[in-house]
């Protein structure tokens, strides 16, 4: 199957300096942030590609690249075979653009608390000036939801019922990939059951491309059929759900899988993972997890690693095997 | 057997709203013994930070304990006002909240705010708080303590910032911590250090340690017994293993199987239909039965089930088998 | 297809934003509070009498041919010593009945200061939403002319802007011309509290998911801050709005006490304040009590249901 979505050497830094003013005073130098770093990926069509990433891995950011919220420093991708960095017919690059939507993680945020829930669900489509009569309902239904709730508020709904609002309101645009922004984060587990099950269910109706951001391993594992795992707005390793869980081949995703709290780790006496992550204004030379790692060796602290296939995966480590 | 340190007796915390006298907290009962870890586990709106509200007598008006009786250490506390409370409060009872940028004053150096709370709750001068601030920071892993004393919170990353506030909670030698959602807001490797943290510090000192979470996972990692709650009242209250392998209350089991770690190589995971009631259209009977697949006549029609003795608050509950 | 969580009621048809109103928190506490309810009360009597002033009023004070000199300094319900007419709130020192003289000059005190916090929240508003959306230099130089603007006095300001109109004004048309300028003046010397409200309020709506989603689908920008933003900030501007109301009206009364507003031809409630200041202590009281009285009563109403209003609106408290 074509990759419908490929990502190169995808970068983008930020410009955290303080202004110039207290520069000049406080005699600094300008800060950038290196949100992330030379990313390379691809994401088959009619499947669901999980980042998976702690705070500062850049996740959010590559989702907010991917859909066009933020443009990339460098690096580039391609959509559907569309470079939207080289692309010159604008009218091409607004049709790609406008098969991938987005769900976002706070479900009390996502939807403005002014506007009735109909008007919200068919805004993709009205802003172009269609059709909309009887789409919000059908929506609703789709999602679950009863469609005479459409001319409710948000307030009058729980936060498992907006997020089914926020998938509709994706869904009406009748795009091809969905960008999954921590989905179920601020849900309760049976709410994030229910949620979970619409999305398994859509994707298969639909046809549907997912791209999930998220930090939950145990959902990862339930939902992805390719995992990237992200530290430092780097790509340490990327390989199918059961290789990465069975043998992760990265020490930090061996670090990760070994401190996710277990439900079946009753009285575990485990050592706790060493450090915290740097700061990403000053990363470490060479690879960035080296300070935490436990092989580290000196090749690590000076030479960035480069990804490369070990096994059924792809992981970017001098010493894995 | 010693004492419980803290003893709630069927609590219940009442709030007038425009559509009535809602009950968030509803007959609930439990003990922590010395050196315990409790956990509260629910969904939210299920009561349970309400109820550690309570036992700190941290209710927001109007909200107010409408019945039953707390005990620490031997004395009734729940009746306690003003002045008296506010002793009790940092002395007998630390706390841990979720987002330590909100526990920790943004003015003041965490020295201060150490030195602070040790003279107020401890007979001791400056210099004394001062060395004692200092061996408290170093207790909890921060590297440098005696150089980061005059450091100011900002200074510090999530991780570092949640161990002060867990310093800040037994600098004043408590006999109970109350910690609600501790871990919610850090990364997942913070984490699995700060719940490794609470649990050593607390069996060294014997401290009685009241987990208020969401978090399954850090529950069975970190507690010792569990008491999940449902609507404001207790479904279940035994040990973590008992709980979490052999739930007894249909509620329970259900929560146990929708988690994505249940439905291995399964495509969808299993949902509990419906929703948590809201507190203002509560179902009669047991609150769970409009939800639960085992639900029978008497689940409807009689006073909702109490725990009583026995390990789950239903009339039929699940007995499984011993694992093995 | 997904299960679908327990049946909720079936809504027949959906509610009128009127039935949402009253069923809301906001109209409950509103029920409840005297201070609101009063306040409230006085303003709409005050404001329906102004309004219906040529119904109710028993004179046209402003159409002089009407007037009779012999009328001035009756006091209230007491005949005149010469023309035997009577008056319920007495009349000023040219003849004209008190009491129709108050109704027409409250029009134009109300007016005036309606229209005036009008045009402030529009300047306000659109400034307060560009700077707070799009940053950078639009923001700095909005922001340092409202500061700028902020250092002078806004009596002063009003009064600057009111001398250069009257300057490049032909004389006949300065009585006319005076009431539209008062507008401008007030309003142009109050927008900076608007625009700072609805830039603080904007910069939190920003970085919202939903203006994210908005952003997404593609919206323009003007469409995003109009339909997404706007609507959001509201409350804090509906505060502040009722305020300046009070303040403006005030801000009148002080112009045209000190000579700088209303002609003494219409006479709005300072004028009649700065008229009735000068015979206070020579015993026609009334000429300063009513009007004065009048308009304590509506400023202190709107300024209390303001006050109300920033506490029930306040999110903190919901």
């Amino acid at each position: 199957m074509n990759a419908y979505v490929k990502i190169k050497g995808l970068t983008r830094i930020f410009d955290v300096s303080k202004p110039w003013l207290n520069r000049l005073v406080e005699r600094r130098s300008k800060a950038f942030l290196t949100a992330v770093s030379e990313v390379d990926l691809q994401i088959e069509e009619r499947t669901t590609y999980a980042l998976v990433g702690e705070s500062g891995s850049g996740k959010s950011t590559i989702g907010r690249m991917l859909v066009g919220l933020l443009s990339p420093t460098k690096g580039e991708v391609e959509i559907e075979g569309v470079n939207l960095a080289t692309e010159t017919d604008v009218a091409k690059i607004a049709s790609v653009r406008s098969n991938i939507q987005m769900i976002f993680q706070d479900p009390f945020a996502s939807l403005n608390p002014r506007w009735r829930v109909r008007d919200i669900i068919v805004e993709p489509v009205a802003s172009k000036g269609e059709d909309t009569n009887g789409l919000a309902e059908r929506l609703l239904e789709q999602v679950g939801l009863h469609p005479g709730d459409a001319g409710k508020f948000p307030h009058e709904f729980s936060g498992g019922q907006r997020q089914r609002i926020c998938i509709a309101r994706a869904l009406a645009s009748n795009p091809r990939l969905i960008v999954c922004d921590e989905p179920t984060s601020a849900l309760d587990v049976s709410v994030q059951a229910q949620v979970l099950n619409l999305m398994s269910d859509l994707k298969d109706d639909l046809g549907l491309t997912y791209l999930l951001i998220t930090h939950d391993l145990t959902v990862v594992r339930h939902m992805a059929d390719r995992i990237g795992v992200l530290y430092l707005g780097r790509l340490v390793e990327e390989a199918d759900p059961k290789s990465l869980f069975e043998t992760p081949k990265h020490p930090y995703t061996q670090m990760l899988l070994e401190a996710a709290p277990r439900m079946d780790g009753f009285g575990r006496e485990v050592d706790p993972p060493q450090g915290e992550i740097p700061d990403p204004i000053d990363p470490p030379k060479g690879c960035a997890f080296h300070p935490r790692c436990p092989i580290a060796t000196d090749i690590c602290r000076q030479e960035r690693p480069q990804s490369r296939r070990v096994g059924d995966a792809l992981v970017a480590c001098h010493l894995a095997e | 057997m010693s004492e419980p340190v803290l003893s709630v007796r069927d609590l219940s915390v009442e709030i007038p709203t425009r559509a009535g006298i809602v009950k968030p907290v509803d007959g609930v009962s439990y003990d922590i013994s010395k050196g315990e870890i409790l956990g509260v586990v629910g969904e939210s709106g299920a009561g349970k930070s309400m109820a550690g509200n309570a036992v700190i007598g941290l209710l927001s008006p109007p909200a107010h304990i409408s019945g039953g009786e707390i005990w620490l250490n031997g004395k009734r506390i729940d009746h306690l006002q003003g002045e008296a409370m506010r002793r009790l409060r940092g002395k007998d009872i630390g706390m841990v909240f979720q987002d330590p940028l909100t526990s920790l004053n943004p003015l003041l150096t965490i020295g201060d705010q150490l030195s602070e709370t040790i003279q107020t709750h401890l007979p001791i001068g400056r210099r004394e708080a001062e060395k004692r601030a200092i061996a408290a920071l170093d207790e909890v892993g921060i590297p440098g303590a005696a150089d980061r004393i005059d450091s100011y919170p900002h200074e510090f990353s999530g991780g570092m910032r949640q161990r002060v506030v867990i310093a800040l909670a037994l600098c004043a030698e408590p006999s109970l911590v109350i910690a609600d959602e501790p871990t919610t807001a850090l990364d997942v490797s913070v984490q699995a250090q700060i719940i490794a943290l609470l649990r050593s510090l607390c069996r060294d000192r014997g401290t009685a340690v009241m987990l208020i979470t969401h978090d399954m996972g850090v529950i069975a990692e970190a507690a010792d017994r569990v008491a999940v709650m449902y609507a404001g009242r207790l479904a279940e209250l035994d040990t973590v293993r008992d709980v979490l392998t052999r739930p007894q209350h249909p509620y329970t089991d259900g929560l146990m199987a929708s988690t994505p770690l249940a439905s291995q190589g399964q495509t969808r995971l299993h949902q509990i239909p419906g929703s948590m009631p809201r507190l203002t259209q509560m179902p009669d009977g047991c609150a769970f039965h409009p939800r639960c697949p085992y639900a029978q006549d008497k689940c409807r029609s009689a006073p909702h089930p109490t725990i009583d003795g026995g390990r789950a608050a239903c009339w039929y509950p699940l007995l499984q088998e011993a694992a093995e | 297809m997904t299960d679908t969580p327990a049946p909720t009621p079936t809504v027949a048809k959906e509610k009128s934003r009127w039935q949402s109103f009253r069923e809301s928190d906001f109209f409950y506490a509103f029920k409840r509070s005297p201070v609101a309810i009063i306040s409230f009360t006085v303003v709409c009597i005050l404001v329906l009498s102004a309004v219906c002033a040529p119904l109710i009023a028993t004179t046209n004070p402003f159409d002089p041919a009407s007037l009779n000199l012999m009328d001035g300094f009756t006091p209230p319900m007491e005949p005149n010593a010469f023309t035997g007419n009577s008056f319920i709130l007495g009349t000023d020192d040219q003849g004209r009945d008190l009491y129709s003289t108050i109704l027409y000059g409250m029009r134009i005190s109300l007016f005036v200061g309606a229209a005036a916090v009008l045009l402030a929240m529009v300047i306000g508003i659109t400034l307060g939403l560009l700077s707070g959306y799009f940053g950078g230099w639009t923001e700095t130089i909005i922001m340092r002319v409202a500061d700028v603007q902020l250092t002078f006095p806004s009596i002063l300001v009003a009064m600057l802007i009111f001398g250069v109109a009257k300057g490049i004004t032909p004389v006949e048309y300065r009585d006319q011309m005076a009431i539209w300028v008062l507008i401008l003046a007030i309003g142009l010397s109050d927008w900076v509290q608007f625009a700072r409200v609805v830039r603080g309020a904007t910069l939190v709506e920003r970085n919202k998911d939903y203006v994210a989603a908005a952003r997404l689908i593609g919206r323009s920008p003007w469409a995003i801050m109009i339909k997404h933003i706007l609507p959001n900030s509201l409350s804090p501007v509906l505060v502040i709005a009722t305020i300046s109301l009070a303040l403006a009206i005030i801000a009148e009364a002080t112009l045209s006490f000190l000579g700088v507003g209303a002609p003494p031809t219409q006479p709005s409630l300072g004028t009649l304040i700065r008229i009735g200041q000068g015979f206070l202590f020579s015993g026609e009281w009334w000429i300063l009590f009513f009007p004065a009285g009048t308009l304590l009563a509506l400023a202190l109403s709107v300024n209390l249901l303001g006050d109300w209003l920033r506490d029930a609106l306040n999110p903190r408290l919901r």
